[in-house]
This record gives C-alpha cells, structure tokens and sequence, in this order.
C-alpha cells in the first residue's frame, strides 16, 4: 500500500513520484535475490545517483537537492521498505557528506562535493573500531601530521560499505585528549594502504557489506582534514542526530514492508472457511501493527521538523530513533506471526524484514545510548 | 529540426479504472492518471535523437486538466517545451477526432519530425500515428522496434511474426516507436526542478481553428452503448488426487478448457 504523504512542496511531491518509480522498477524487484546471495547492491547505488537521489538534503549548488530533512527522510523511508540495505546505505551515505558540507572550507566543499552528492560515488563512515564502539572517545586510529600530509594508522570495525565505497570519512585521533584530539579526513579509496577485513556475517542486511577496515600508514593530503584538529568528535556526534533520523526513517519503511506484506497475506489467507483477516484475533493484531509504524513515522517527522526549522533535535533524535527501531523490531516479529509457518520459511519476506530489523536497535548508537541521550537532555532541562 | 512527441494522458493501469455512468466514457478526470507508458519510448526516441543532433522536443497532449501531469513527466525527462490542448468540448472524442486535433496543432508547431507510441494503454487502438499522417500529408513509418536518424533520413526496424522489414522516410514524417524500441530514462531531480521553467502553452480548440463540433462525442463516429464491469474473478478448480486419478482429471480440465 502506497503510503499517504503529506509532503510540503510540488517538487517533493514530483521527488515522490520520481522515487517509487525507481523503488518498484529497480530496487524492489532485485532485493530478495541479492540478499539470499550476498550480493552487493552498487548498481542499485549508481540509479540513485543518476537520478539526482544521493544528497537530498544538500545545497543544490554542489549537486544536491535542497530537500528538507521532513521530504529528504520520507524519500528515504520509501527506498527503506522496497530494499533495507539500500535505505540504510543511502543513510550512511548522506551522512559521509556530512561533514564536508558542515565542516568544510568553501574550497573543500566545491571540491569535495559534487562527486560525493551529485554523482554516483559512495561513501563510508569510518568512525567505530574494534575497542571504540558506544564509547568513542577510546579511538586509537592515529593521524600524524607529516609536512604536508597526515599518515593514518589504526583499524576501523563495522564499516558500511567497507571495500565497495569510493571515499571514507574518517576519525582519527591527532591528540591524546580525550575529547578534543579527533579529526575528522576525507579518505579517498585509492589511498595507498588501506585494506579490508572479510566481510561480517551478519544476520540481516546480508546484500550491505559491512568489514574492518585497516589504515596501514595511509598518506592524505593536510587539505583533507575537515574543520580544524580536534573537531572531529564533535562534528561526529552531530553527525549521528541526523545519521539516527535516517536509521529511524529506514526502520519505519521496513516496518511499513512487514505490515503491507502481513496485511495482504491475512486477506488471502484462508482458514476455518474464512480470511483469516475477518477474524478479530487478526484484526487487533494488524491495528497494533499499524497504530506502531504511524506513531513511529509521526515521532521522525515530528524530530526532522524541528531540524529543518534549526531547532535543537538531538533529544527527539534519539527518541526518534529509539520509537521506530522498536516499532520496527515488533511490527516485523508479528509480521512473522501473521504468516506463521509460511512467515518462518524464506520463501516470504518476513522472515528477512524481522532479521533486518533487529539491527536498527544495535547501529547508530544502541537503543540503550539513545536513552542516555534523552536521560541526559531530560534531566538537564529539568534541574 | 523541431520534434514533437504526441502523448496521452492515461488512467493508471495498477489503479482503479471504470467508465462514466453517463455517457460511457472513460473516467480520466476522477482517477489516478499518468503518462501512457507505452508513450515514455516516444518521449525516449526523441530525446536520443535530440542529443545526436541539433533538436528540440516538444511534448504535446491533448486532454482534460490533469493531463498537464503528461506534459510534466516529457519535460521532466527532458524534453524543452509543452503544448496542451484543453477544451470541454473535446469530451468524448474519438481517433479521428483526435488525429484532426492532433494535425492541426501539429501544424501550428511547424513539426518536421513527429513520434508517437505505439498506442495507448487505454484505448489501446494505434490509429491515431496513421491518421495523423494522412491528414498532415506526411509519410508514416509506424512500430519501429530500433530508430536511427541520420540527417533527413529516418530509418527504422519493424518486428513483424515472420519477418523484420527495414523502412525508410525523409523529413517530415510521423514516426511510432514499439516498446523494443528503448529503454525510456527516469527523470532525475535536477529533471524535475528543470522542468518548472519549461515553458508550456494551453491552446483551445478556437486557437486551432476549429469549432466543437468537429469534435467530441456528438461527432464521433462510434458510440459505447453498454458497459458492462468484468466479472469478479471466481474461485478457481481444484484438483485433488485422492485416489490416483488426478493425473487424468487433470488433464480432462485441460482439455475440456481447450488449453492443450
């Protein structure tokens, strides 16, 4: 079922169409097939850049499309629930752009972006590492200023793209202070030294590689240091509000998935002489599924608006993304049900929507980080 | 050289599709509608075309209001310029009246190369490239599967049953394109925000010179008497093999249905 938008503008509405076009005739019909296979989705990646879709929050003086965070967030919702690698990708994506495009010099911006958001490279965000994960400020990654470049030394973990991407934002440490000696790089792909672990074996998300990835003395030129030494934790954390309002996005579509598919299953279903959706038992079932991704869809519009009006958001950020990845997880868990044996087997998408879920409640800050971040911004405006 | 592409606007297909109770005529106007997809190769053909040469595209429809939404999808994929033509009285017209539309603002625009699809996916009849040529005087080469335009000279493949024939044309001519002929483009963001400057034109039927009564369905040749909606899709049989004669009951419905 094609989800009723409200959307404020001719253009997003135009974006809209332009978008399903694409998530019916390209993305949703190569999903299961590549994720059975473990197939990397980058031709998937290539038609969104053709078509303008790779940096649609991005001033459109470098390639971008200008969009609010509210239509840029409903895009990707949509190519979230026709194919959950390639929602979650996009969302790194963006967010890989990000800190050029708030952090940048002016010259790095006309430099940087226009392959990055305006055509149809990929990116990566090379933030986490084996001991750094929740806790950031533990990074060892390493970049030491030599002449005119930086060597970059460490191994990054649980990389989005790793070996595929063309470019990686990097975080490395350029001081030993705790919170002010990260740095943030842009690392093209063809550096010299930089290798990648095998790709993870996950349990969802299996078309999306994700790998280690290992900086072995990689030289960057001094100009591709973004925003100054020691910014880098702080243009990191800013990142992840809006890489959480992307993960929230990419949840409620995959949820949106598993709700149509249960929907239409329990239709055709027949037992008892009957649908299985005329029974109230199914009913209650399908309204609490419902009821879940349209309070979770409301509680990221209602997180992106204030982003869009330059309020502060980190707080319903985290609620945000906290609300639809549970949705997500339950919503898709009870798609399963809807379904039951047929649900368990990989001849139907539930089992895969459930097993993809469970991921959005681990990545861009587990769900337990995010109630330190509302804890935190709760209490503070209280006291 | 100047191309204009001929596009309809057409209910969507994957939507809910019926006929005024009235006067048995297709609902455009309360339904969800879109560029004919058949059209899009049109739209496509010209395009290649224009970017092998020196060429502009214009796309022109002729429909109720929503059918600007046509237009829109052309120049979003990148044609430079719309036509509409618009008139109440155009309700209800028919293929012929459609082709002396169709010719007239053909005419106006001066077009040297005119496509088409291959037909519409409402209609679904595949005159109108015809008739327009005819009226307009022009050669028409008709279901090409593959174009090429060198110059003046059109060249296209037809895939018939037993055979492909090669046809050739000069300038002007109304060409059709099947769709084997491309692979239409998406339009892109930038498409879409080009597409709000392009300029289009709303042109009445008084604009090209012609009065309502040359149109519409007082003067179609042809008249729906009846609609009637096609069943409600029954239960389908089924076969059990209970006692090892399923085989041949099978077979027996398969038969009996004539599809072997």
């Amino acid at each position: 079922m094609a989800v009723d938008r409200l959307l404020p503008t001719e253009e997003s509405t135009d974006l809209l169409d332009l978008v399903r076009d694409l998530c019916e005739h390209e993305l949703a019909p190569y999903a299961a097939k590549a994720e059975e296979s473990e197939a990397f989705p980058r031709e998937a990646f290539r038609t969104l850049g053709k078509a303008g879709l790779l940096g649609l929050p991005y001033p459109e003086q470098y390639g971008g499309a200008d969009q609010p965070y509210e239509v840029y967030l409903q895009m990707l919702e949509e190519i979230a629930a026709a194919w959950m690698s390639v929602g979650v990708g996009l969302s790194v994506h963006t967010m890989t752009s990000y800190a050029v495009a708030t952090r940048g010099t002016e010259e790095q911006r006309a430099r940087f972006l226009p392959d990055m958001i305006g055509g149809e490279l990929l990116g990566a965000y090379a933030l986490s590492e084996p001991q750094a994960g929740s806790d950031i400020s533990s990074m060892t990654t390493k970049a030491v200023r030599d002449g005119d470049e930086y060597v970059l030394t460490g191994t990054k973990s649980w990389i989005t793209h790793g070996s595929h991407a063309d470019f990686y934002t990097t975080f490395a440490r350029t001081s030993a202070d705790p919170k002010h000696g990260i740095s943030a790089f842009h690392v093209p792909a063809t550096s010299a030294g930089l290798s990648f672990g095998a790709p993870e074996r996950k349990m969802g998300l299996t078309g999306s590689t994700t790998t280690l990835v290992n900086f072995d003395q990689v030289r960057v030129p001094a100009d591709h240091l973004i925003g100054a030494e020691g910014d880098g934790m702080r243009i990191a954390l800013s990142a992840l509000d809006s890489g959480r309002l992307g993960i929230a996005a990419c949840a409620v579509g995959l949820a949106q998935a598993a709700l149509d598919c249960a929907a239409s299953y329990a239709l055709e279903r027949k037992q008892f002489g009957h649908a299985i959706a005329d029974f109230q038992g199914m009913q209650f079932l399908l309204a609490d599924m419902a009821a879940a991704v349209e309070s979770a869809r409301a509680t990221y519009l209602q997180a992106a608006r204030r982003r869009d009006l330059g309020r502060s958001f980190t707080q319903q950020a985290a609620i945000a993304k906290l609300v639809c990845t549970d949705a997500a997880m339950k919503v898709t868990t009870d798609a399963v049900q809807v379904l039951g044996g047929y649900g368990y087997t990989r001849d139907f998408p539930a089992e895969r929507y459930m097993r993809e879920a469970k991921v959005t409640q681990i990545f861009e800050g587990t769900n337990q980080i995010q109630r330190l971040v509302i804890s935190r911004d709760l209490l503070r405006s209280v006291r | 050289m100047k191309i204009v592409v001929c596009a309809k606007f057409v209910p969507d297909a994957t939507a809910d599709r019926r006929f005024r109770s009235e006067d048995n005529t297709v609902d455009r106007a309360g339904v969800d509608g879109l560029l004919s997809e058949l059209d899009e190769y049109a739209v496509e053909a010209a395009l290649t075309v224009k970017e092998n040469g020196d060429a502009e595209v214009t796309v022109l429809t002729v429909g109720p209001e929503q059918a600007a939404d046509a237009v829109k999808k052309g120049l979003q994929m990148g044609a430079d310029a719309g036509v509409h033509v618009i008139d109440d009285a155009i309700h209800g017209s028919d293929a012929v009246a459609t082709s002396l539309i169709l010719a007239k603002a053909l005419s106006k625009l001066e077009a040297d190369l005119v496509v088409f699809g291959m037909g519409s996916t409402d209609g679904g009849m595949g005159v109108v490239p015809a008739m327009v040529a005819e009226r307009l005087g022009l050669p028409a080469v008709t279901l090409g599967s593959e174009v090429t335009v060198d110059g003046t000279t059109v060249k296209i493949r037809r895939d018939g049953d037993l055979a492909s024939d090669t046809v050739e044309g000069t300038l002007p001519l109304v060409l059709s394109v099947s769709d084997q002929a491309n692979e239409p483009r998406y339009p892109s963001f930038k498409g879409i925000m080009a597409a709000k400057k392009k300029p289009v034109e709303t042109w009445s039927l008084a604009d090209l010179e012609l009065s309502g009564d040359q149109v519409g369905q007082a003067a179609a040749w042809t008249e729906v008497v009846e609609v009637t909606a096609r069943p409600p899709r029954t239960a389908g049989t089924i076969v059990a093999d209970e006692d090892g004669s399923g085989a041949a009951q099978l077979v027996e419905f398969l038969s009996t249905n004539k599809f072997l």
